[in-house]
């Protein structure tokens, strides 16, 4: 075996593939069963942007707190979520991560440090700088993540929160997952600067932006930021550009992208298959050490959802539980 | 003319009246448009549910996409309105009414007053209000008695196309801010609704069925349950009761609700919204302080429980208010009544 081009180890880089994996397998996965009139709601899939997810949670652990979004799947799971309590919460059901009362865009897992997916864009933001408040009176040296798209960028909660940050010192890392639209709306349209480092310099943080498709660049500068914030150097902001493989929700017929923008993005922007040619033409893994990590990815899957579509309809009481009083 | 058409197209419907009427009017809201910027299509939304699609090909740069900022652009709509023109801000779903409800109960809804009567602010805020289309707690509430709550604020919120038409038609012409909700699991629903346009004034209040044993009062989506509740309650135990649509929540219509109760002497209200503070209380204790003589029993309300919206399709089936409920609070009325 040649030497490391890379700052993980062998098992590191495997981690990272299925992580990123599970979250492609959970999403193509859904977008079929959506198809079929099977789950309830609004489903917005995080398929194209994984290496934004996996490259920044390497570097966190339960201490650590997220804040996500209305696309919030591939957040949960790179941060450890349990992926059948994710299936059932999709499906509505009582075994879910919320017992079946949140749905796709509130999942949330404290003990992890998950502090759920958001309806409200840019609520993440003020919430991540209380928990980095938290983390920072209780000596912890826990960071926090909000996680926010290029649209939601442009919410006064996200701003306030930045300078609110900066001014306090808090440990947190505002990550900007630019895929090119906010719903059918381009970035282009809604955002005035041409790249939101930007707006970190004005808010006087540093703030680097990063090809999100290449886990390796979202990797470097995330650990980097990560680092100093958990010395007591501040806040940062990420940009990383990612794609939407999917429309903005499951229903979505896309009728303002490109024609054949998604086949492109595919073919050429799919961060699994530069993952996966990277570490292979590197020999630290093989096109077999993979391919065991799809079988056993695809299993896990399959039992999520078969599981989830047994699973129990919430008890009728817990409407009225959860609540300190009802009437 | 009238011919059958949805819910959905009533409101685009009147947005395109007044539009061609009056130049002041401009439509504002995320993706309203949709495809701004964008490579494919232009107007490739038309709004997230597509209420507006069609009106960027009749009136071009009068629709405004605008970036996700509400307390930006649902602010500069009250700011124009102030000056001149009558804007139509879409906020999407009421919920996020969050982020911006500082520009709207401080600002819109005080200056008329606070002006000395100087200002006029004759701006609409539509959005999409109420539960049952599984998009859980931030995408579902009613929140219309946050809104009755304010002096100075119009509440509308119609309870079917034809409705929905002339109350809006009558909210781009009105001078005060209007909080325009319409009701996401009514977009398909169709009825007769005239070609022409027409205005259907504030503060009257719709007998949508007459009936002589008990008054129920409602607004918005749960108006169709009331009827419901009132075709079944004739067929099975021969009650006849009056279903009254409030159409505007503010300004309200106490006289009908008053002479109705009046001779009915029984009272169920029913409001989607959660029940502390609502308006099925404000109803119930409007009738019972002054129309106290003419009950033959207790007031009863018909509401979502204190809870937020579940997501789950089995709970939130539980969570909105049906019509079997409304049927038992009938019930309830004439029970009583009797054992008086
Ligand atoms: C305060 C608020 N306004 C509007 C919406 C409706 N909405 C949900 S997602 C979305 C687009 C978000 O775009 P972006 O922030 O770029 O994230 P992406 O969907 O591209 O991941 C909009 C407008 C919302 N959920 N909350
Ligand atoms: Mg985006």
């Amino acid at each position: 075996m040649s030497s490391n081009p890379f700052p993980l180890s062998r098992d590191e880089l495997l981690r990272a593939y299925r992580t990123m994996r599970t979250i492609r397998d959970f999403e193509e996965r859904l977008h079929f069963e959506f198809a079929k009139g099977d789950i309830p709601g609004f489903v917005h899939l995080y398929a194209g942007e994984e290496a934004c997810a996996t490259g920044i949670m390497m570097h966190l652990t339960d201490i650590d707190r997220i804040a996500s979004t209305h696309r919030g799947h591939g957040h949960c799971i790179a941060k450890g979520v349990d992926v059948h309590e994710m299936m059932a919460e999709i499906y509505g059901k009582a075994t879910g991560s919320c017992r079946g009362k949140g749905g796709s865009m509130h999942i949330a897992d404290l003990s992890k440090g998950m502090m759920g997916a958001n309806g409200i864009l840019g609520a993440g933001a003020p919430l991540i700088c209380g928990a980095a408040l938290a983390s920072k009176f209780r000596g912890d040296h826990g960071v926090g993540v909000t996680f926010f798209g290029d649209g939601a960028a442009n919410q006064g909660t996200v701003l306030e929160s930045m300078n609110l940050a900066a001014v306090w010192n808090l440990p947190v890392l505002f990550v900007v997952e630019n895929n090119g639209y906010a719903e059918a709306t381009s970035v282009e349209y809604a955002t005035a600067v041409d790249s939101y480092v930007d707006r970190a310099s004005g808010f006087g943080m540093p703030g680097v932006t990063v090809d999100g498709t290449d886990f390796f660049a979202v990797y470097e500068a995330a650990g980097e930021i990560i680092r100093r914030a958990r010395e007591g150097g501040g806040p940062a902001l990420l940009e990383c550009s990612v794609t939407r493989f999917y429309g903005h929700f499951e229903g979505d017929a896309q009728t303002y992208k490109a024609k054949g923008e998604n086949e492109f993005n595919r073919a050429n922007r799919d961060c699994l298959k530069i993952f996966r040619a990277r570490v292979c033409d590197a020999e630290l893994a093989s096109e077999r050490d993979f391919a065991l990590i799809d079988v056993e990815v695809a299993a896990l899957i399959d039992a999520a959802v078969s599981s989830a579509k047994d699973a129990p309809l919430p008890h009728a009481r817990e409407l009225l539980t959860d609540v300190y009083v009802s009437y | 003319m009238t011919r059958k058409i949805s819910f959905k197209t009533a409101i685009n419907e009147a947005l395109d009246l007044e539009m061609t009427r009056d130049p002041n009017v401009i439509l504002l809201g995320e993706d309203i448009v949709g495809g701004s910027g964008a490579p494919g299509e232009a107007d490739a939304w038309g709004g997230v549910l597509g209420v507006t699609k069609g009106l960027y090909a009749k009136h071009g740069g009068r629709l405004l996409d605008t970036p996700l900022s509400e307390s930006a652009y649902v602010g500069a709509a009250i700011g124009a309105a102030a000056c001149g023109m009558r804007p139509v801000a879409e906020l999407m779903f009421i919920d996020f009414m969050g982020v911006c409800f500082d520009q709207i109960f401080n600002q819109a809804a005080k200056f008329r007053y606070m002006f000395g009567g100087k200002a006029k602010t004759p701006v609409v805020i539509r959005a999409m209000v109420g539960a049952g289309f599984r998009a859980a707690a931030q995408h579902s509430q009613m929140l219309t008695p946050l809104f009755t709550h304010i002096p100075g604020l119009k509440v509308v919120c119609p309870s079917n196309a034809y409705e929905a038409k002339g109350l809006l038609i009558q909210a781009i012409r009105d001078d005060d801010p209007v909080i325009f909700c319409e009701h996401k699991n009514l977009y398909g629903l169709e009825c007769e609704v005239p070609e022409e346009s027409y205005a259907i004034p504030f503060g009257e209040a719709n007998i949508a069925r007459e009936g002589k044993d008990v008054t129920i009062v409602s607004y918005g989506l749960t108006v169709n349950r009331a009827l419901e509740a009132a075709e079944r309650l004739a067929r099975k135990d021969r009650v006849e009761a009056e279903v009254i649509d409030l159409r505007t929540l503010s300004p309200i219509d106490w006289d009908t609700v008053l002479e109705s109760v009046e001779s009915t002497g029984r009272l169920v209200v029913v409001d989607e919204a959660n029940p502390r503070c609502s308006l099925a209380s404000d109803v119930a204790a409007y009738v019972a302080q002054h129309a106290f003589g003419a009950l033959k029993a207790a007031p009863q309300m018909v509401t979502a429980p204190h809870t937020p919206t579940p997501f789950s399709p089995s709970l939130e089936d539980l969570y909105v208010p049906s019509t079997d409920a409304i049927v038992a609070a009938v019930g309830k009325t004439i029970a009583r009544a009797k054992a008086a």
